[in-house]
């Protein structure tokens, strides 16, 4: 039986080698989310051209061009961005007041047995509801005016963002919960430094399915009743020019619908998620 | 017993107010919806100022428990806990724990706002003046150049420090340590406890101490309360003032690991005798 040799190897600095390098050009662009997004929508339009050349009728399905012309003429004439200003107060207000009343349902929820009780009882009623199945009931209690429209809109943003930011509080570690009681943090300062934003992945979440609710019911709503007080939205345009066979403006309007989606989605949300629950590691 | 006791301590004032913290037959239960678990049974202990008192038991002998009711977030359904004589009644920033999770740091604060947290929230300094004492603290536990680092970014030795240096900027009357190493690798853990050792040199908090290890229930504390289990009672209080990371694999401190072992487990002192002295024998749960 032989035995090996010990041995030590004296250790000099490792220069021969550099100890980071930089990915290629290529993969470093394709790691940038919004060119990979771009391109997808280049994509997108690319196919959309093609098959409405091959249609070739301009009432049915106009081409990617022309609905691009008509955007362009309802953006330079104001029209449009008129039209996308009375739907975004609306909805904003409407989205507000959902997240505060939220807000303080989902607060109540975690501080007694009887709040958490009427939370779930009214998600599992109000959530499977449409919110513009409301719209005839809103319509008789509000009139025709942007009451209406703020009482559907808060309706389809409360439930939703009530069911994530709840499932968000209970999953806050027991460990954080009470390392925040062990600072003497109680009711609502416990809320506020704790869970809210422990729970913020899930409240960014349900904000964002908030919006998305609030939006497509607002240009519902606007299709369904036009104009509130004179003043029509991005709905009621749509509905408009469908009327008047301006085909091209129809596409226009729901461009401009999908732009602000993605505009809010992209630009928003992302940003929120960027400066908070990915700095924070709590995100990938 | 329990009145009996009180009454000893109410006709001897000078004994309280030498004891910082008193535990007076305390009797904790926690609730499973099956069944209600008595955690730990009439259990009765004082810690001085500046004592490192160390609560040593196998799991299920109800130490965290027990330390969760002196934090206040339990309250005993029997006897009581007296914190510089007032009863514990919920928790508070004059009690500072430091978890054994990884994530009692709030993510969403860098290191030096986690430190600055318990401060502003219980409103013991302004601002600025918390800023500066957060400061002073990581400067302690050495971790001054990673004041605006995110805790997702810190290893687990270095969260640990974090949350050492937040409990010791409270200057709290007590400090209450729930396993803070246990999730560690054995090289930081041991390094944490040198660490954890200097820190008191220099400062003197007092320390209550959680731990299910035998060797460091004997490195970190100067007393140690043995606890059986299921329920936890009182088995022992045991000195160990004169040991410290040097002491490790000494004739006397591996004397007294081993008289801890045989009172934790029950073995008779004759089969003791005829087994040889092992480093892993005494490292029960690492």
């Amino acid at each position: 039986m032989s035995i090996r040799q010990e041995y030590e190897v004296a250790l000099e600095p490792l220069l021969s080698v550099p100890v980071e390098r930089e990915l290629p050009l290529g993969q470093r662009l394709w790691q940038q989310g919004w060119l990979r997004k771009s391109l997808i929508l280049i994509l997108l339009a690319v196919l959309w051209e093609a098959a409405a050349r091959y249609q070739n009728n301009d009432l049915l399905l106009p081409s990617f061009l022309q609905t691009g012309a008509a955007l362009y003429d309802g953006l330079i004439s104001g029209e449009l961005l008129g039209k996308v200003w009375i739907s975004l107060v609306v909805l904003l207000k409407g989205y507000l007041l959902g997240i505060v009343l939220a807000f303080a349902l989902t607060t109540l929820a975690v501080s007694s047995q009887f709040g958490r009780d009427l939370l779930s009882t009214l998600t599992s009623m109000f959530n499977p509801l449409p919110a513009i199945a409301l719209l005839p009931l809103a319509l008789l209690w509000f009139g025709l005016g942007q009451n209406s429209l703020i009482f559907v809109l808060v309706h389809s943003v409360l439930w939703a963002l009530a069911l994530n930011m709840y499932a968000g509080f209970l999953g806050v570690s027991e460990t954080l919960r009470m390392a925040g009681r062990n600072y003497g943090l109680k009711g609502i300062r416990f809320v506020l430094f704790i869970l809210i934003p422990a729970a913020l992945p899930s409240i960014l979440a349900g904000l964002k399915i908030g919006w998305a609710f609030a939006w497509r019911t607002l240009i519902a709503a606007e299709l369904v009743f036009g104009a509130t007080s004179g003043k029509g939205g991005l709905g009621w345009y749509i509905f408009q020019n469908r009327n008047e066979l301006y085909t091209d403006k129809v596409f226009a309007g729901l461009a401009v619908v999908i732009l602000i989606g993605l505009l809010v989605e992209n630009l928003v949300f992302d940003t929120l998620e960027r400066v908070t629950v990915k700095r924070w590691g709590m995100q990938r | 017993m329990n009145a009996s006791l009180q009454g000893h301590t109410a006709s001897n004032p000078a004994s309280t107010t030498g004891t910082l913290l008193a535990v007076d037959n305390v009797s904790l239960e926690y609730r499973t919806p099956q069944r209600v678990v008595r955690a730990t049974h009439q259990v009765s202990f004082e810690i001085d100022p500046a004592d490192r008192f160390v609560l040593l038991g196998p799991s299920g002998c109800g130490k965290s428990t027990l330390l969760k009711a002196v934090g206040g977030f339990i309250q005993p359904v029997e006897g009581e806990i007296r914190l510089d004589g007032q009863v514990v009644h919920g928790p508070g920033p004059d009690r500072i724990v430091v978890f054994q999770e990884f994530d009692q740091l709030p993510p969403w604060k860098t290191v030096k706002q986690n430190v600055m947290f318990p401060l502003l929230a219980s409103k013991t300094l302004n601002r600025r003046e918390a800023e500066e004492r957060a400061l002073h603290y990581l400067e302690k536990v050495g971790l001054a150049a990673f004041a605006d680092a995110y805790p997702h970014t810190l290893s687990g030795g270095m969260k640990a420090r974090v949350a050492i240096a937040r409990a010791l900027a409270m200057q709290p009357k007590i400090l209450l340590m729930d396993e803070p190493f246990a999730a560690l690798d054995a090289l930081t853990r041991r390094k944490m406890q040198e660490e954890l050792l200097l820190l008191w040199e220099e400062v003197r908090f007092t320390l209550l101490f959680v731990t299910h290890s035998i060797e460091e229930a004997l490195v970190v504390g100067n007393r140690i309360l043995l606890l059986s289990p299921h329920p936890g009672r009182v088995r022992a209080e045991i000195h160990s003032h004169q040991y410290d990371l040097h002491s490790l694999g000494g004739v006397g401190f591996q004397h007294t690991a081993q008289r801890i072992h045989r009172l934790l487990f029950d073995e008779g002192p004759g089969q003791d005798a005829e087994r040889e002295l092992g480093f892993a024998d005494i490292r029960i749960a690492y």
